[in-house]
C-alpha cells in the first residue's frame, strides 16, 4: 500500500471557500471536504484515476503573478490577488490540488460541460430503468435529474450491444448500459490481482468483455457490481430480487473470517436480499469476498434450530433451563465449557461467568484454512481475539477437541455446554457424545445438537446486535438487521439464564446490562459502551497479547506481528 | 335565568282540518310523477361510467397479448395504502419475450385496503395498471378480496397500446447499429 502522505497541508479555495488539505488530494476528495459534490464516474477513491469519464469537469485558475518580478498582481476592482481561470474546463479527479489553486464547480461554463458530458453519455444509453436492477442507487439516474435534458434530441438508432452476457458465475454484464468507466477494469487488475476484464472495438462501439476462455470467477468478483455507476454488471444472486429502495441498510460484520470486513445489510420485512461492504479504511477499504456475500443464506436454511429441545422432543425455554440445572447439580465439578469464535464478545463474557459459575474448564474450536492475503484470513473465527480479551481464554485453541475428548474417556466431565460448537466436527466420536449430558446452544442442526440431551436454539449474526474483536485487535460492532425466527432465544438471555442455573450471580442478559458489567471487568474495555463505539470501531490495545502465534498471514491493512519486528 | 313565556297562536279552522297541508303535499308528490327519473334499478340497470372513472385496479396486456407489467415496483413503491404486493421475476429465456427480462411472480393487490387514488396508474412507466371501470367488488373473506396476478389480467383486459415500446426495442435489437 501507499504510505500515507505526512500532513503537508495545502490551501486551496473552492467555491469561494478556502480550506487546507493534505498535499496530493485530488479536487473531487478536496471539494467532498468543503462538502461540494463535483459529479464523477469512473473516479472511485481506492482505484488508480484514469479520467475517461469527463463528468468531474471544473473551472480552474491560479493566482496572477508578474513572469519578471515573480510580484503578486492585484486587480484593482477587489483590492485582491488576480486570478488567472484556465479559458477550458480541466477534470476534478485528475487534478491534484496545489498551493492556491482556486475552484469553481458551479460556475455556467461547468454546468455547460457537466450538461454536455451528460448528455452524450445518454445518447446510447438504453431507457431500461424500469426493469434495471441499479435504478435507485444509479450514478446515471442521479446525474442526469442534476444535468440532464429530460428529452433526448439524438432521433438515430442506438447502438446495439449484447445485453445478457453471463461473465463469470456471480455477475451477469449488460454491455448496452455500459459507460465505459473502467472501474471494473481497473478493479481486476488493481485490487482483485485477475486481470480478465477489458474493453474492445473503438468508439462508441466499445464493449466491456471477459478475455476470451477466462470469466470473472475470483473471490472479489461482486466488488465489481459494487462499483459499477450504472446497472452494467449485476449480481446473479440479487438480480431482479427486490428494488433497493425498499430495503433496510443495516451496519454490520463479515463474519466469514478474522478480518471482520465492514458490510451493510440490506433487508425487508425481515427477509435479507443481499449485503455489500461497508467503507472502512482501516479494514477494508470498499471491498469484500463474494463468499461473504452468500452468508445471509444461513438466516433461513433447512437446517435452523427453531424449538427447545429435551432429548429430542419440542419443550419450553423454562423447562430446558431447570433440566440443565438438575444436570449441573448432578455433576458437580464434571463440567466442561465449549466457548466460540464466532460468538460475540458479549457472549464469550458471559460464557465466562458460566463457566466461572460451574467451576469449568473453557476449550475453544479453531478454524483455519488458507488466507488469500487480501480480505479473507486464515483464521476462519471472527472473534477468536474476543475470547482472548475477554479473559474466556488465555491461550489460542486448537482444531480437535483433544483434552475433552480425554476427560470424557476418563469420566471426569460428564456434562458439556457447547455454544455454537459442533463438538463431532472439532473431533468428538459419536461414542464420546453419547456418554455426556450436552447443552447446546446454537443456531443450526448438525450431529451435537443431534445428540444434546437439551437444545437451545440461538439467533445468527443477523439477528442480533454485538462486537466482535477483529485481527488487528479492533472492536467493531454489529446491529440487529431482521428479527429472529419464533422460537429462537437471544444468545445473551439464554446464557445469563444458565448462569443463574448453574448458581452463579445474576447476570444482565442485556446488551447495555452485559457492557456495565464488561466494562467493570475487562480493564481494557473500561471506557466503552455499546452506543459510544464508534462505526469504524475501536483499537484495543494488542501489546498483551503479542506473544501468542496468530494463524493469521499478511492481508489488507493487517501485517502480522511476526512480519513487523 | 328569567322565564320568558311564549304566546302561541291558535290554529285558524283551515289549519286544524290539516287539508291545505295534504294537498300542498300532494302536489309535490305528483310533479314528481312527471319529471324525469333520477334513480335506476340497480344491479339491473348500470350506471354510465364517466371515462376516467377510477374503478378497480387492474393490469393489462398489449394487443398482441404480452403483459406489459415488468414489475419495476414503482405502484408497490407509491400505494399510500401499501395495498399492492409484487413477487419480482425473471422471464425465462426461450419465451420469445426474453428481451424484457423482466416480468412479475406474483401480483397481489388487496382491495380491503385499496383507496382507489388512481396513483399506481399515474407512476407506472409501462402503462400496465388501469384503474378501469369495474367498482364492485364483493367476498365472503379476506383472502377473496385480494386480487392475484391471473384475476387482475381477467380484470384488466386488453387495451390498445400506442408505443410497443418492446417490440420495437427487440426491432433494434436485431436490425440496429451492430458491427
Amino acid at each position: 500500500m501507499i504510505a500515507t502522505p505526512k500532513p503537508d497541508l495545502v490551501t486551496v479555495n473552492i467555491d469561494g471557500k478556502e480550506i487546507a488539505v493534505p498535499k496530493g488530494t485530488n479536487v473531487i476528495e478536496a471539494a467532498r471536504l468543503v462538502n461540494v459534490d463535483v459529479p464523477h464516474y469512473c473516479y472511485h477513491p481506492k482505484l488508480s484515476v484514469v479520467g475517461n469519464c469527463r463528468m468531474c469537469l471544473i473551472e480552474m485558475g491560479m493566482p496572477a503573478v508578474d513572469p519578471a518580478t515573480k510580484a503578486p498582481i492585484i486587480d484593482p476592482a477587489t483590492g485582491k490577488q488576480k486570478i488567472n481561470w484556465i479559458p477550458r474546463p480541466q477534470i476534478g479527479c485528475g487534478t491534484n490540488v496545489s498551493p492556491g489553486l482556486h475552484v469553481k464547480t458551479t460556475s455556467p461554463m461547468v454546468k455547460d460541460a457537466r450538461e454536455g458530458v451528460m448528455e452524450f453519455l445518454l445518447i446510447n444509453h438504453p431507457l431500461d430503468c424500469p426493469i434495471c436492477d441499479q435504478a435507485g442507487e444509479c450514478k446515471l439516474q442521479e446525474q442526469s435529474t442534476g444535468y440532464g435534458r429530460g428529452y433526448s434530441r439524438f432521433i438515430e438508432q442506438k447502438n446495439v450491444k449484447p445485453k445478457r452476457t453471463q461473465l463469470g458465475p456471480r455477475v451477469v454484464l449488460d454491455d448496452e448500459r455500459c459507460i465505459l468507466c473502467s472501474r471494473c477494469i481497473r478493479f481486476s487488475k488493481e485490487v482483485a490481482k485477475d486481470d480478465v476484464l477489458g474493453f474492445i472495438d473503438r468508439g462508441s462501439y466499445s464493449t466491456l468483455t471477459c478475455y476470451p476462455g477466462k470469466e470473472l470467477k475470483n473471490n472479489y468478483s461482486l466488488n465489481t457490481v459494487d462499483i459499477c455507476p450504472v446497472g452494467a454488471l449485476t449480481s446473479t444472486d440479487f438480480r431482479f430480487k427486490m428494488r433497493v429502495w425498499f430495503l433496510k441498510q443495516t451496519n454490520s460484520i463479515d463474519t466469514e473470517t478474522s478480518v471482520g470486513a465492514n458490510t451493510v445489510v440490506w433487508s425487508r420485512e425481515g427477509v435479507i436480499y443481499r449485503i455489500t461492504p461497508r467503507r472502512n479504511d482501516a479494514v477494508n477499504d470498499t471491498w469484500m469476498a463474494d463468499s461473504g456475500r452468500v452468508l445471509y443464506k444461513q438466516v433461513q436454511a433447512a437446517d435452523r434450530l427453531t424449538a427447545v429441545q429435551i432429548n429430542g422432543n419440542d419443550s419450553a425455554l423454562d423447562i430446558a433451563v431447570n433440566t440443565a440445572a438438575e444436570l449441573f447439580k448432578a455433576a458437580p465439578g464434571a463440567v466442561a465449557v465449549v466457548g466460540s469464535g464466532r460468538s460475540s464478545v458479549e457472549e464469550q463474557f458471559l460464557t465466562k461467568q458460566l463457566a466461572a459459575a460451574l467451576k469449568a474448564p473453557v476449550a475453544l474450536v479453531s478454524r483455519v484454512g488458507e488466507g488469500d492475503g487480501l480480505l479473507v484470513s486464515a483464521d476462519r473465527n471472527p472473534n477468536v481475539r474476543g475470547a482472548l480479551v475477554t479473559g474466556l481464554i488465555a491461550a489460542l485453541p486448537s482444531s480437535q477437541l483433544t483434552g475433552l475428548a480425554a476427560d470424557i474417556d476418563a469420566g471426569k466431565v460428564r456434562v458439556v455446554v457447547a455454544v455454537n460448537e459442533d463438538l463431532s466436527a472439532a473431533g468428538l466420536t459419536a461414542a464420546q457424545l453419547a456418554k455426556v449430558s450436552v447443552i447446546y446452544l446454537g443456531t443450526h442442526r448438525h450431529a451435537t445438537s443431534d445428540a444434546a440431551k437439551v437444545v437451545i436454539p440461538t439467533l445468527t449474526v443477523f439477528e442480533k446486535s454485538g462486537t466482535f474483536v477483529n485481527q488487528q485487535f479492533r472492536l467493531q460492532k454489529f446491529l440487529k438487521a431482521i428479527p429472529g425466527p419464533v422460537g429462537a432465544t437471544d444468545d445473551l438471555t439464554a446464557l445469563a439464564r444458565l448462569v443463574a442455573a448453574a448458581g452463579g450471580s445474576t447476570v444482565a442478559g442485556d446488551l447495555t446490562g452485559v457492557w456495565k458489567a464488561l466494562a467493570a471487568a475487562v480493564p481494557a474495555l473500561g471506557a466503552v459502551t455499546f452506543a459510544n463505539l464508534p462505526e469504524t470501531g475501536l483499537l484495543l490495545d494488542a501489546a498483551p497479547f503479542a506473544a501468542l502465534p496468530f494463524a493469521e498471514g499478511e492481508t489488507l491493512h493487517y501485517r502480522p506481528a511476526a512480519a513487523t519486528t | 335565568m328569567a322565564v320568558i313565556p311564549v304566546e302561541r297562536k291558535p290554529l285558524s279552522l283551515a289549519e286544524r282540518t290539516y287539508l291545505p297541508q295534504i294537498v300542498s303535499g300532494l302536489k309535490t308528490t305528483f310533479s314528481y310523477m312527471f319529471r324525469p327519473k333520477v334513480t335506476m334499478e340497480y344491479p339491473e340497470q348500470r350506471p354510465e361510467l364517466p371515462s376516467n372513472y377510477r374503478g378497480v385496479p387492474t393490469l393489462v396486456k398489449d394487443p398482441n397479448g404480452r403483459e406489459k407489467c415488468v414489475s419495476c415496483q414503482l405502484c408497490e413503491f407509491v400505494c399510500p395504502p401499501k395495498a399492492i404486493r409484487i413477487t419480482p421475476g425473471e422471464v425465462p429465456a426461450g419465451s420469445g419475450r426474453e428481451h424484457v427480462e423482466k416480468a412479475p411472480q406474483a401480483f397481489d393487490i388487496d382491495m380491503l385496503r385499496c383507496i382507489y387514488c388512481g396513483l399506481c396508474q399515474e407512476v407506472c412507466p409501462e402503462e400496465a395498471i388501469f384503474l378501469q371501470n369495474q367498482y364492485s367488488m364483493t367476498g365472503y373473506t379476506r383472502a377473496e378480496m385480494v386480487n392475484d396476478k391471473a384475476k387482475l389480467y381477467e380484470l384488466g383486459g386488453t387495451l390498445p397500446d400506442q408505443h410497443f415500446k418492446w417490440d420495437r426495442k427487440k426491432e433494434a435489437e436485431e436490425h440496429g447499429n451492430t458491427h
